[in-house]
């Protein structure tokens, strides 16, 4: 199946076009097809990560060539085990964010459906791409579908977050297009591995601007992966955006760190000549920051759904500085992270609309302020009427699941987010690799390594705390009503990071196969270029 | 032609940076289309400054790329300005709905500053 590599592309933008002149009254029909065109995409991303793990375990990138042209002249799209990966996190994430939706939130804006496909498309071909500019184009195509997605249920929260959320990305969308233009100008070439393959003869008088180019690009990245400080934009956003709609935007900021993996590994490599690991340094300051300004804002917020957007910025923080420290083990454990940390956020996002369905606003700031001042004489009183009563079924679902978030973005034995975590650990801990070389560990390194721990354990206490507020010293609220189909995505993306962990020793392998084809991007130059680099 | 290429670019991304930290979401809107025609000239003259060379191939023949300029700038601005008009005309929709909702033209939602 050599079509398979562009299906990703294609199919969301048939079915999303294909919705667009249905009426607006046949939701059935569209959500039929949106399900279904989900659905085909896990399928497809599953056999291209079977087909870039197969060859014995070698790996094998498949290059699509639009039109049959060179890739040094026409357009490529490159299917390697990364791009894979990825591809399959975002149909997990679409699939479960979708399903959710089919029982009240599809109803509360027009288009939905059709907004939902084009933001799987931006997304699949964000990660499918081979060349810069078409980088630049899928994520505008992510951008414009999510700003619909972004005011979905409309409401003057979305609306004022959303101003500022389209704001903020078109003026990151500028800065792309300024690095885009200077690496060109430069470097003569937008194909990332033909790029890759001139960096290193680039004369030193153009060196500097090839530098700066590279770094403008970086920074419309890392606004995209709310990197501090400038991720100010994405808890206030993802808080009041639709749930369906935040968890697939736990992917969308995941594009950011996608694109800073690929590139920087792939541009700033050992083949770069002078310009080795140009920027690392920040990436890895950037990171640990970005940790703990995220560890931070997970202590002081008091509302669940900023919780959520608070831990996409320790996942977004961690992700950057695993990458900055640029050894192979670390990154291995990274990629590890991302699909738990993904799929762990998605989680959250849907669970805490459950858990808060029937809550009044504001209540936590009640709770938190009455513990904080002391008001034990009502205290006294309820404390009679709670005991003896059996937490329903539906609290005790809604509890469990709330606890395997947690664990999941704590890293907290025994689920997915422990196993990447300690995979990262170990790689700081032993940068020559287990049990061999010299263990050397540098300054930076204990520094991301008290970051990682220490954000975990911030992680754990604001989730200790939300779930005690929200779920067990709750007196006098009534129990949410939750339908099968909206607690089964919840229950869905917890199973993967379930099914990650006791099939931790395969999944871990395909990560660090990654990681290694990412090191080492010799291979994927040669299939993209098609002749020795 | 370099140095009033780089003036203008350098005025309209100047001015479109300023009208972006204003409070206002029209300045806002108008300065992000300024810095939008600052960065598509920016793209231009990454394809150097060839005057009167066509960009396409006479059909048949092989062609010195030497008398011909660089289409790929080209290609790139023409998508980039469509692709700035439509987010664009985007952002100016959720312009229009925050002044309906919040009643004011303040980039926060806020009642004009006293």
């Amino acid at each position: 199946m050599q079509h398979l590599a562009i299906l990703p592309i294609l199919l969301p933008l048939l079915a999303g076009a294909a919705m667009i002149p249905l009426e607006e009254k046949r939701s059935r029909l569209r959500a039929t097809i949106g399900i279904g065109s989900t659905l085909l995409l896990l399928a497809i991303a599953i056999s291209l990560a079977v087909q870039a793990h197969a060859d014995g375990g070698a790996g094998v990138v498949t290059v699509y060539r639009l039109g049959d042209w060179p890739a040094s002249f026409g357009i490529v799209l490159v299917a390697d085990r990364l791009a894979a990966l990825m591809l399959l996190v975002t149909a997990l994430l679409g699939l479960a964010a979708l399903v959710f939706s089919l029982t009240r939130w599809q109803r509360m804006g027009v288009h939905f459906h059709a907004l939902f496909q084009f933001q799987l498309m931006g997304l699949n071909g964000a990660f499918l791409t081979g060349d810069l500019f078409n980088l630049f184009v899928f994520f505008e195509v992510l951008l414009a579908a999510s700003y619909g997605l972004a005011l979905h249920g409309s409401g003057v929260a979305r609306v004022k977050a959303g101003l500022h959320y389209i704001a903020i990305n078109l003026a990151a969308s500028l800065l792309f297009l300024i690095g885009v233009s200077m690496i060109y100008g430069v470097a003569g070439t937008l194909n990332m591995a033909d790029l890759a393959e001139r960096i290193a003869a680039v004369p030193a008088e153009n060196r500097s601007i090839l530098e700066a180019g590279a770094a403008i690009l970086g920074m419309a990245f890392l606004v995209k992966a709310a990197m501090w400080p400038v991720g100010f934009w994405l808890a206030p956003t993802y808080s009041v955006v639709s749930p369906p709609a935040a968890a697939i935007f736990s992917m969308m900021s995941k594009v950011g760190i996608y694109a800073v993996m690929r590139l920087w590994l792939l541009l700033f490599g050992a083949e770069a000549g002078i310009s080795e690991g140009f920027g690392g340094d920040w990436l890895l300051a950037g990171g640990i920051v970005t940790i703990a300004f995220g560890a931070v804002s997970v202590l002081a917020t008091q509302d669940l759904a900023r919780l959520a957007g608070a831990s996409v910025l320790i996942s977004s923080g961690t992700l950057l500085a695993a990458v900055g420290a640029g050894q192979l083990p670390v990154t291995g454990g990274a990629l590890f992270y991302l699909a738990s940390s993904a799929l762990g956020i998605g989680a959250l996002f849907l669970l805490i609309e459950l858990i808060e369905r029937e809550r009044d606003v504001g209540a936590d700031v009640l709770a938190v302020t009455l513990e904080a001042f002391g008001d034990g004489e009502d205290d006294d009183d309820q404390l009679d009427d709670e005991i003896g009563v059996a937490i329903p079924a539906t609290m005790a679902v809604l509890g469990l699941c709330f606890l395997c978030c947690a664990l999941v973005l704590a890293g907290l034995p025994p689920l997915s987010g422990f196993i990447a975590k300690f995979a990262m650990l170990t790689g700081i801990l032993n940068p020559a690799g287990l049990g061999e070389g010299p263990v050397e560990v540098s300054t930076a390194g204990w520094a991301l390594l008290a970051a990682l721990v220490l954000s975990g354990f911030a992680t754990v206490l604001a989730m200790t705390r939300a779930g005690i507020r929200s779920l067990w010293a709750t007196t006098g609220r009534t129990v949410p009503r939750v339908g099968i189909i909206e607690i089964a995505p919840v229950i869905l993306l917890l199973a993967t990071c379930l099914a990650m962990t006791a099939a931790a020793g395969p999944v871990m392998r395909y990560m660090q196969a990654t990681a290694a084809e990412l090191h080492a991007p010799q291979g994927y130059m040669m299939q993209v270029i098609g002749r020795a680099p | 032609m370099e140095l009033i290429l780089a003036l203008a670019i350098g005025v309209l991304g100047g001015s479109g940076v300023w009208l972006l930290m204003r409070p206002r979401t029209f300045q806002v809107i108008i300065g992000l289309s300024l810095l939008s025609y600052a960065v598509n000239l920016f793209i231009f003259s990454m394809g150097r400054f060839p005057v009167g060379r066509p960009p396409v191939l006479e059909p048949g023949t092989m062609g010195d790329p030497a008398v011909f300029a660089d289409p790929l700038p080209q290609a790139l601005v023409l998508t980039a300005i469509v692709i700035g008009f439509a987010t664009t005309a985007l952002f100016l929709v959720v312009m229009m709905a925050a002044r309906g909702l919040t009643g004011g033209d303040h980039v926060d939602g806020r009642a004009r500053d006293r």
